[in-house]
């Protein structure tokens, strides 16, 4: 094989008190797509962080064609044709396509006045785009595409600047299956390109298809790395946890749908607003986790916020026990036990300046308090209990939410609906940006809490997810159920099929 | 205390407590008539005055709003009560009444077309600043209203010009009312949702909050003590002209505010940082008075200090933030550390050995 073209050699970093990365390499050559994996924390943020110029590391060589280099700067990695593409788009979406593929390289004209240069901008953004295979006008404004699009933008913005080594960092997260696939597709078009990727990402069968070879990191060292006829998911899952894929869903499987009293919960002809002609209905019984399966966009999270009063539908009928509810807002919900765990924690889960105490006591602040005034020791004592019964890490009450990890935070969201001894408990993409130690920690508190007999709806873009804790699975498709699947008939490719709106 | 560990705000609160006391010492070692008890009378009294309304300013911002109609409708209740004591001849209880429940009313208003009707905080209560002006000088004719020395109203005399054991009635209403507020604010139910509402209302109404209503609350306590202050101030000029008369007043309550910790993104705040905080300004406004700074500077001596006090705040505020994410990273690395409690076969080597 030919000489790298890029060698990151022993690359230590150190946080105040903690070792985030320790004598880490890594190799890039041309035209080559490797994956970084590993948990959450394992140290691949900050590896990328220090090869993008946005810190510095502490030890180490880096070398670009042979030659020891520094990175002081994103600018600076972006004069050495580094490009990173981050997780969160950073687009300008007040702006057209064509301004943000040459945000700060604009083509201009009249000399020192530097106009710019508009019809030079919006030629060569158009032919960037077809060479990308987008079918857009560069003159589109950014907010009128999705998120796939103005991803796709981002990386012709990349490419645009020259980029020889492109680091993605979970560029799929929040793309559909279709948008996927086409980002798939556009990394090994860029393969040929002479582009070199570097592909971060949790999605290990997308790792599969697309990765010349996988390195994996753990707890801040080179855990191993997988050459492309080695790259399997179990090899991948048992490098990046030192334990097998099996284990996973132990708790998750065979629990068998409960017969009992099947119309326990039960939704009725549910308008939502973005989908007013589609009813949904459905039901879960005592003690069942349904999975609501789809692609994103089918409007599952909408049923979710429906339900759980947050946008009021257009039309619904809801029966919890027999008894009809009207649910036109969150404290209606609430009041009723029904709960939500939304899917964006940060934003609708948590407040997160607050500490872990007053946010699993804040809905059900009404128990912690006498005519008004919170008693402070009632509180504490169950936050406490709360953190030491689910897990929470570190479990310290006084803790900021913000300063917790994603799984941690995702189990302050579970404990303030815990402490309130739930009936029917919506969980929105239950496990999203949570590592896989924390992630089989939610499915066995999932179980745990079905077995209690709680009625679980489990919204899940993950397929592995979805099949492996539901005991049914409704599927949506642009706003409709389009099949229910009982157990014996899980497979990845009824789901599917479903997803896509083709029959069962 | 809510909205962060309790350190982090007594922090805040004595870094400006600090500069107060700094700002004292410095004015009475260079001007002795500063600590004369009719200087310090007459200091508390205007700290008791501008603080009342400044509480209901910052309550107001915790909610990530903001309250600029306040000065006019001090104003407008101004005009309101002098008319309704000498010239209708109203009863002083039903005077007072009838004050305050005019401001409640105008800012459940104003709280209403906030949280119903989703207008800007900024917009609405500019409307307001404009139109309770407008009000005041129309239904007087523009022309200015006292209470000369109408007899019946030794009471509200008494509770503007008073003393209650060598203290300023203000000062000593403001002490009763902070009381009252900082139980509210930092231990009660309705204290604890304020915080989560300002702070993040999507997820406070996820938490079952009816934000709607802490917001519009929040305006019309605000409203209450206003109208507490706007009597006071009545009282104290003893005439109101409805063109001047608490202009500009908004201004010093949102400083008092900021000064004192609340942030304008609302979710932040406490009781004593605002009491503080206006306790400050005033002590500026006498500064400038008695080291016979021009007191055409008194607005620019004024904004330079709560400048600095707001810069220096930030600068704080950013080295924490730095050492939030060294935090996180240890939480995400406990967790790896914890073996999966499904997966018996996980050895300890992820340790941090080494």
């Amino acid at each position: 094989m030919p000489e790298p073209i890029l060698q990151l050699s022993g690359i230590s970093k150190r946080f105040p008190g903690v070792v985030a990365l320790e004598k880490v390499s890594l190799e890039i050559y041309q035209s080559e797509v490797v994956a970084l994996i590993g948990e959450n924390g394992a140290g691949k943020s900050t590896l990328m962080k220090i090869l993008g110029g946005v810190i510095q590391r502490d030890a180490g060589a880096m070398r670009l064609d042979g030659t020891e280099i520094e990175i002081h700067s994103p600018r600076e990695a972006s004069s050495r044709r580094i490009e990173f593409i981050h997780q969160e788009l950073s687009v300008l979406d007040n702006l057209d396509v064509a301004a943000n593929i040459f945000l700060r390289r604009e083509p201009t004209r009249a000399g020192w006045l530097k106009l710019i240069d508009h019809r030079r901008l919006y030629r060569e953004a158009d032919a960037l785009l077809e060479k990308l295979g987008l079918d857009i006008s560069s003159r589109t404004p950014l907010a009128r595409l999705s998120l796939a699009q103005q991803q796709l933008v981002e990386i012709a913005r990349a490419i645009s600047a020259g980029a020889r080594i492109l680091i993605m960092d979970e560029p799929t997260s929040s793309l559909t299956l279709t948008e996927t696939r086409r980002l798939l597709e556009t990394v090994k078009d860029l393969k040929a390109h002479d582009v070199s990727i570097i592909y971060i990402s949790h999605r290990l069968h997308e790792v599969e298809e697309i990765a010349d070879r996988a390195v994996v990191l753990r707890d801040g060292r080179n855990a191993g790395s997988l050459a492309r006829s080695e790259i399997t998911r179990d090899r991948m899952v048992r490098m990046m946890v030192g334990r097998d894929l099996q284990e996973f869903f132990k708790s998750g499987s065979g629990n068998g749908s409960k017969k009992n009293g099947h119309d326990w919960f039960a939704v009725r002809n549910l308008r939502t607003l973005r989908y007013p002609n589609t009813p949904v209905s459905f039901n879960v019984s005592r003690g069942e986790v349904l999975g609501l399966a789809g692609l994103v966009g089918a409007g599952r999270t909408e049923v979710a916020r429906a339900i759980f009063g947050v946008d009021a539908p257009t039309e619904v009928e809801i029966a919890l026990a027999g008894k009809t509810l009207r649910v036109a807002s969150p404290q209606d919900a609430i009041s009723q036990g029904i709960y939500l765990v939304p899917e964006d924690r940060r934003l609708s889960g948590l407040i997160v300046d607050f500490n872990v105490r007053e946010n699993i006591s804040l809905p059900g602040l009404d128990r912690y308090s006498t005519a008004g005034l919170i008693n402070s020791a009632k509180e504490t004592s169950a936050a406490k209990e709360a953190c030491r019964s689910i897990n929470i890490k570190p479990p310290s009450p006084e803790m900021k939410a913000a300063n917790l990890s994603g799984g941690n935070q995702q189990k302050v969201v579970l404990a303030k609906w815990l402490a309130l001894s739930p009936k029917v408990l919506i969980f929105d993409e239950p496990t999203r940006g949570i590592d896989v130690g924390a992630k089989s920690e939610i499915y066995t508190l999932i179980r745990k809490l079905a077995g209690e007999g709680v009625s679980v709806i489990a919204i899940s873009s993950e397929m592995e997810e979805v099949l492996g804790i539901s005991d049914r699975i409704a599927v949506m498709h642009e706003g409709k159920i389009t099949g229910v699947l009982e157990r014996p008939q899980f497979s990845e490719e009824a789901v599917m099929r479903l997803a896509t709106g083709g029959e069962r | 205390m809510s909205g962060a560990p309790e350190t982090e705000f007594m922090k805040k609160e004595l870094g400006i407590f600090i500069l107060l006391i700094v700002l004292c010492i410095i004015v009475s070692a260079i001007n002795p008539n500063f600590l004369l008890a009719i200087n310090l009378q007459n200091l508390a009294r205007q700290i008791g005055a501008f603080g009342i309304f400044s509480i209901g300013l910052g309550l107001v911002i915790i909610t990530g709003g903001i309250e600029l109609s306040v000065g006019s409708m001090m104003a407008l209740l101004g005009v309101l009560l002098s008319m309704m004591l000498t010239e209708q001849k109203f009863g002083v209880v039903i005077a007072l009444l009838a004050c305050v429940g005019v401001a409640m009313f105008l800012s459940l208003i104003h709280g209403l077309l906030i949280t119903r009707v989703n207008m800007q905080p900024f917009i609405v209560t500019l409307c307001g600043l404009l139109f309770y002006r407008g009000l005041a000088r129309f239904i007087t004719k523009d022309e200015t209203k006292g209470f000369g020395t109408v007899g019946g109203l030794d009471f509200l005399r008494f509770l503007a010009n008073g003393n209650l054991f060598g203290i300023p009635m203000p000062f000593v209403l403001l002490i009763l009312i902070s009381i009252v507020t900082w139980i509210v604010l930092h231990r009660s139910v309705y204290g604890r949702y304020l915080f989560a509402t300002g702070r993040n209302p999507e997820a406070a109404r996820y938490a079952g909050i009816n934000t709607r209503w802490m917001i519009t609350i929040a305006y019309v306590i605000s409203g209450a003590l206003t109208a507490v202050s706007g009597i006071i101030f009545a009282f104290y000029t003893n005439s109101v002209s409805p063109a001047n008369h608490g202009n500009a007043y908004e201004l010093y309550g949102i400083a008092a505010a900021v000064l004192g910790g609340c942030s304008l993104r609302g979710g932040e705040g406490s009781v004593v940082g605002i009491i503080i905080g206006a306790a400050l300004l005033q002590v500026l406004r006498n500064l400038v008075n008695l080291l016979g700074i021009p007191s055409s500077l008194d607005f620019a001596v004024m904004g330079a200090v709560i400048l600095i006090g707001v810069m220096a705040d930030q600068l704080f505020t950013e080295r924490r933030n730095r050492r939030q994410v060294v935090l996180m990273r240890e939480s995400a690395r406990a967790d790896m550390r914890t073996p999966n409690p499904l997966a018996s076969d996980h050895s300890g080597g992820t340790g941090e050995g080494n």
